[in-house]
């Protein structure tokens, strides 16, 4: 028998196994109610979304009220100035990451663009919406796709710097001593050693701006605006796919409300996408 | 075709008879008042040592002694990190690597270092050896393959990677790291090469090898190991230095070091009477 007879004291053991299922109940009811809220969430998105699904939400345009239509337009813009923010923005979040990790580790400069870096991370949207208006919209006279990707690009640096800097910090230090101790010149080691083993890390940092920025409705309503016809130009009003879903949304059509379910729908597996993307390249290596 | 220059083998190689050194000794590094700051702590005091040529020198004593941080003044490893400094003289060949007009990546290619874990480069294995070499020479692709070659050969790990050059250096086994670290520092042709533990992170069979090529690389480099492993220290090296509290205590031939040492810490030390 290994019964709780031969303990010195059962009542204190039962007490304690008592404690720990409580413990592991409550951690799996939070985890039900979490990962529960995103299930209905999905659930809710493929009930109104799926039935919209067609080849003509990819190969035609936005419909003016009454009229059947599609979705290419707004997802060409959308991904036309995501791609631009991201051609900004990386660059940018990626060498002031590495600053942070590999030049400035220690020193007071990197302490402020740390902490500024942070607060830019969780910097309402629609602030970022505002202030690029303010520095281009109202300059030039005119909403534009370069306003639009510059608003996604203020978004995506912050979190490429994160990610970027997170993951250099995680190539020990070891590494860095064993590029110094051959006599790589510090540049070399970054670029050779540090990024080849970081890579994988960094690239999952730039696809969760993707992400991140690929949802996102604010900044583009106050920059690149909307655009109801098929347009390249992007130095004029461009349409996306956010925009269109919040206006389509609350919308009284019929058609553009179930386009607009739809719209949500294909963001939301891009996004899913992506992440599912971003996990398996950190994992793999 | 492994053409690594074998030097002429001389006298110097045999054991250094106990009580006695010989009189051929070359110092390849001389430590002049050298000491170590990390901020303003003094790790290293007054320490004065010769290093010679074709020798191996082994650094014992318990951990903080500052074995360790000797080590890395002498590839200038410290200057990576700020706030740490060091002052007086280490002469390299007549020249001082403290100096600040020294080209550290150059003083690096001089004098190379094996850690304590095995850090190949996220790379293959060819690559982690061909990186060094194609960092200082613009080589055809032919003469890098036969440099990397005679490295891995150096090393004593051509014969298990030859058909696996293109495999991931960090694919290995913990004893061939370490063994393609070695041959990484190798093929730079470096003049000193540095141990620091080489052997902690390793079971006993891969640490015989690696101590075997010490024995075997001595020959053309000056080599300097730290060590925790006293038996490893009695096995490998010819002069010994014990150090305690940042300070060399005792430095001599190793059969001397083992058998009769001057000093009462020495001998409490290498009976394990502490550290």
């Amino acid at each position: 028998m290994t019964g709780t007879d031969q303990l010195a004291n059962p009542a204190l053991y039962r007490r304690r196994a008592r404690r720990n299922r409580l413990a592991v109940a409550l951690a799996y009811a939070a985890t039900a109610f979490g990962v529960g809220w995103i299930a209905v969430i999905l659930a809710v998105l493929l009930y109104k979304g799926i039935g919209g699904l067609s080849l003509a939400v990819f190969t035609e345009m936005t419909p003016p009220p009454g009229a059947a239509g599609g979705l290419l337009n707004a997802i060409a813009g959308s991904a036309v100035m995501t791609l631009l923010a991201v051609l900004i923005g990386t660059p940018v979040g990626v060498l002031a990451g590495t600053y942070l990790s590999e030049f400035g580790k220690h020193d007071r400069v990197s302490a402020i663009v740390r902490f500024v870096n942070d607060i830019l991370l969780s910097a309402p949207s629609v602030v970022v919406g505002l202030f690029v208006y303010e520095i281009m919209v109202a300059p030039m006279g005119h909403f534009s796709g370069y306003a639009g990707a510059v608003a996604l690009a203020v978004i995506v640096i912050p979190v490429v710097v994160r990610t970027t800097e997170d993951m250099l910090n995680l190539v020990p230090d070891t590494m860095r001593e064993a590029a110094a101790s051959i006599g790589l010149p510090r540049s070399h080691m970054i670029v050779h050693i540090a990024y080849r083993a970081a890579r994988a890390g960094i690239v999952t940092g730039i696809l969760l701006a993707v992400a991140r920025v690929s949802g996102e409705t604010a900044p583009l309503l106050f920059t690149a605006l909307n655009n109801q016809f098929w347009s390249m130009n992007m130095n004029g009003p461009m349409p996306s796919l956010p925009v269109v879903i919040f206006q389509f949304a609350l919308s009284p059509f019929a058609e553009w409300q179930k386009l607009a379910w739809t719209g949500a729908l294909i963001i939301t597996v891009t996004v899913l996408g992506l992440s599912v993307l971003a996990r398996s390249l950190t994992h793999r290596r | 075709m492994s053409a690594s220059v074998q030097n002429v083998q001389i006298q110097l190689d045999a054991p250094v008879p106990a009580g006695e050194a010989p009189e051929i000794l070359e110092e390849k590094i001389s430590i002049r008042n050298l000491e170590f700051f990390y901020g303003d702590s003094r790790a290293l005091k007054k320490i004065d040592l010769p290093l010679y040529s074709r020798k191996v020198t082994a650094f014992i004593g318990p951990s903080g002694c500052g074995k360790s941080t000797l080590l890395r003044v002498l590839n200038r490893m410290y200057d990576l990190y700020p706030g740490q400094r060091a002052t007086g003289e280490v002469m390299l060949d007549g020249e001082n690597l403290l100096s600040p007009s020294v080209d550290i990546n150059l003083l690096r290619a001089r004098v190379g270092m094996v850690f304590q874990k095995p850090t190949p480069f996220p790379m293959s294995i060819y690559e982690n050896v061909a990186f060094g070499i194609r960092l200082y020479e613009d080589l055809p692709k032919n003469e890098i393959d036969a440099r990397v070659e005679s490295a891995l050969r150096r090393a004593a790990l051509w014969d298990e990677v030859k058909d696996k050059l293109g495999a991931a250096g960090q694919a290995l086994s913990g004893g061939q790291q370490q063994r393609l670290c070695i041959a990484r520092t190798v093929a730079v042709r470096p003049e000193v090469i540095l141990f620091d533990e080489p052997c902690s992170a390793l079971d006993p069979i891969s640490t015989a090898k690696i101590e075997e090529l010490i024995d075997e690389l001595k020959r053309d480099y000056t080599i300097v190991i730290v060590t925790h492993n006293m038996q490893q220290a009695a096995r490998v090296s010819d002069f010994t230095t014990f150090m305690y509290l940042g300070e060399v205590v005792e430095f001599g031939p190793t059969g001397t070091m083992f058998t009769a040492p001057t000093d009462r810490r020495t001998q409490d030390y290498i009976t394990g009477r502490f550290g």
